[in-house]
């Protein structure tokens, strides 16, 4: 047996000549949450798909537990999908949604109702069993599709944006159920999300999808902190990262030393190459900027134009002088004292800066680094 | 000078006026009728008035319950056959297939055609003793059956023609197998269902209010089947396809029995409306609302 779950080998799809699946070759393990993110048309739902057997790939080779399903009916492969609109045969009781899988098997009624009741105790459904779908609340309806996929004892969950119809205070329950869920059964599970946060919460593994194509695969944290091009540190992180022209001004085996419109700047990196253009990007996110301490080195000036104030945080939004670029987000503590109109300097921690060349691709690597754990 | 009171009035007056004079006086009119030995060249007002005798005629009347009998055959032989028949088309059609727009188009013609006077003829010619099934028979060398001289095929032919005008019902049931959500189906691939299994489990119980729909409509066509009978058999040979509406026909404008062919209408009325009845007391068991009453206050709760 080898630790791989999931594999995917180059793996093609086109629906009437266009191409929603260029090549993707992927490897879930045993056990592990990968959670599948990207914008809208960007093939991640597709691709559950066609794991799931819903849709045939045009090439490509999908193994599924050691097994070649590639053109395997959906119901030989293993799986076990969550369906966004949950897909509750609305005709049955919550027991006979359950149980579905089990009766078409064939199994024993006493061991389906064993099962079933099982299940409804894990899902906390037990006293909703004799419901139809109806009468169940968006979060219900939503445990009682995930049961119907347990029951079957999958060797894969698939998850199709399983928490996209519910309200965003249910989402977050949902989402801490589902991660909760997931730790207790140790299941092998696809999750397709096109929301950050959950894929940043849930996943053992991100994979950040584009136009077809994968664009990064690694953990949250690697993902956050080490993003292979622009489009992954775009979409990964709330707010998004801040985005700054700069100029290529030379490096050395750990720094680079860039010019912006308000100044030189040197940005801690390892294994940058001089990049084909001088032209450059700087990336910061809010929360590696802050206002100048007293006696701590200011690198940007600008002026406060908006304060979003949550609570716990601030965001405040800062047009920077000198600087031909839409106004940047810093991130700052709940209580502190910032003003429209307001003239602020700021500190980068530099560390946490990101590079990136003219064609959005990472320069270099942040000084903490480790290929290893990639 | 006009206010919106009067002009609204305008506008629905050709309607009530209508109403008034085709479908409310005549109703009215032909129960009055019912309970009087009237005749239809009598003078208006000569009748006279018989109380409850034309109903109970019937009980005496052998034509009128070999007519009741046949009607009910032909009602319990083509409703049951149509819809199956509506539905198994509707399935197909529901295929994605290549022209499909095509073959929707050419299935729903016969029932534009359908019950018309002039397919009723073409019906007569096709089943004629030297019509074209027969002779289609001879060219392959079978003796053609008398299909409208004997009892049995003479019915058949007239439960053919209605069979023929699937398309109304076959409409809506696309319509219903459309609004199936495509997951349901795609969740019960995953769990393994064939297809088979698929539709009994989930087609069917979610088509079942559409399913319910066509019953009553059909049940009331078929009880008011008139054309079949009049122009093809002429309700024979020996009366086996005669038909109640024919009977109801023959009696008010063949024999002049305004009495009681009047009162023989109500009994198909009243027949219709048992039927109808039935069928919504009966739905409780059998039909599934995605939304009903009893679950609206056992409701969701978040």
């Amino acid at each position: 047996m080898t630790s791989s779950s999931v594999r995917l080998s180059a793996v093609t799809k086109s629906f009437n000549g266009t191409d929603v699946i260029k090549g993707v070759s992927l490897d879930v393990k045993k056990g592990e949450l990968v959670v599948f993110v990207g914008p809208s048309g960007c093939g991640k739902s597709t691709l559950l798909r066609l794991i799931a057997g819903l849709e045939t790939p045009t090439s490509g080779e999908i193994i599924i537990a050691d097994k070649d399903v590639t053109y395997a009916h959906p119901s030989k492969r293993g799986v076990a999908m969550v369906f966004q609109s949950y897909a509750l045969y609305p005709h049955m009781t919550v027991e006979d949604n359950i149980a579905f899988a089990l009766k078409i098997q064939g199994r024993p009624k006493a061991e389906i109702r064993a099962k079933v009741h099982e299940v409804a105790e894990i899902l906390q459904l037990d006293h909703l069993l004799q419901r139809r779908p109806k009468a169940l609340s968006g979060g219900q309806r939503q445990r009682v599709a995930i049961g119907r996929a347990i029951v079957r004892e999958p060797d894969v969950f698939l998850f199709d944006e399983p928490l996209s119809n519910l309200d965003a205070s249910l989402r977050g329950q949902m989402r801490v159920e589902i991660a909760r869920l997931h730790r207790k059964l140790g299941a092998t599970s696809v999750y397709v999300t096109h929301d950050q946060v959950e894929a940043m919460t849930l996943a053992d593994k991100i994979v950040v999808l584009r136009a077809g194509l994968v664009e990064q695969v690694g953990s949250p944290m690697t993902l956050y902190r080490h993003p292979a091009n622009l489009f992954v540190a775009g979409f990964i992180g709330s707010p998004r990262m801040n985005i700054l022209p700069a100029t290529f001004a030379g490096s050395t085996a750990d720094s680079v030393r860039i010019q912006t419109a308000q100044g030189s700047l040197i940005i801690p990196r390892k294994d940058v190459s001089k990049p084909a253009s001088d032209k450059i990007q700087l990336g910061l996110r809010p929360e590696s900027l802050s206002l100048t301490a007293p006696g701590a080195e200011a690198h940007l000036t600008g002026y406060v134009t908006l304060i979003e104030r949550l609570g716990g945080e601030t965001f405040a939004y800062v047009t920077l002088k000198e600087f031909d670029c839409e106004p940047i987000i810093i991130k700052l503590d709940g209580e502190t004292a910032v003003h429209n109109h307001q003239e602020v300097a700021l500190t980068i921690e530099l560390k946490r800066a990101h590079l990136f060349d003219a064609d959005d691709q990472a320069l270099g690597h942040a000084p903490d680094f480790d290929p290893a754990q990639v | 000078m006009f206010n919106d009171k009067k002009i609204g009035s305008l506008y629905v007056a050709p309607f009530v006026i209508g109403f008034l004079l085709f479908t409310a006086f005549p109703f009215v009119a032909s129960f009055v009728l019912s309970l009087t030995d009237a005749q239809l060249q009598d003078q208006l007002g000569s009748a006279n008035f018989t109380g409850i005798q034309n109903y109970t005629e019937m009980g005496r009347d052998a034509t009128f319950q070999k007519s009741l009998g046949v009607t009910f055959f032909y009602v319990f032989i083509t409703v049951p056959l149509k819809l199956a028949f509506a539905l198994f088309i509707a399935v197909v059609l529901n295929f994605k297939l290549r022209a499909i727009g095509f073959f929707r188009t050419a299935y729903y013609l016969p029932s534009i055609l359908g019950g018309s006077v002039a397919i009723a003829i073409v019906w007569r010619f096709v089943f004629a003793g030297d019509g074209l099934i027969n002779q289609a028979l001879e060219m392959i060398g079978i003796t053609g059956v008398n299909w409208l001289g004997e009892p049995n095929t003479a019915m058949f032919s007239i439960i053919l023609l209605r069979l023929w005008q699937f398309g109304s019902a076959m409409v809506v049931f696309l319509a219903g197998l459309k609004a199936i959500p495509e997951d349901l189906y795609e969740a019960a691939d995953l769990d393994g269902a064939s297809r088979l299994r698929q539709f009994w489990m989930i087609t069917l119980p979610l088509l079942t209010p559409v399913l319910f729909f066509n019953f009553i409509m059909q049940i009331v066509q078929a009880f008011q089947e008139f054309n079949g009978p009049y122009i093809i058999t002429g309700g024979g040979p020996l009366k086996s396809s005669y038909l109640l509406p024919l009977m109801i026909y023959e009696e008010g404008f063949k024999y002049f029995n305004l009495g009681y062919s009047s009162a023989l209408s109500w009994v198909l009325f009243v027949i219709i409306a048992v039927f109808t009845a039935i069928a919504f007391w009966s739905q409780k068991h059998w039909v599934f609302y995605a939304q009903d009453r009893e679950d609206k206050n056992g409701g969701a709760q978040k």
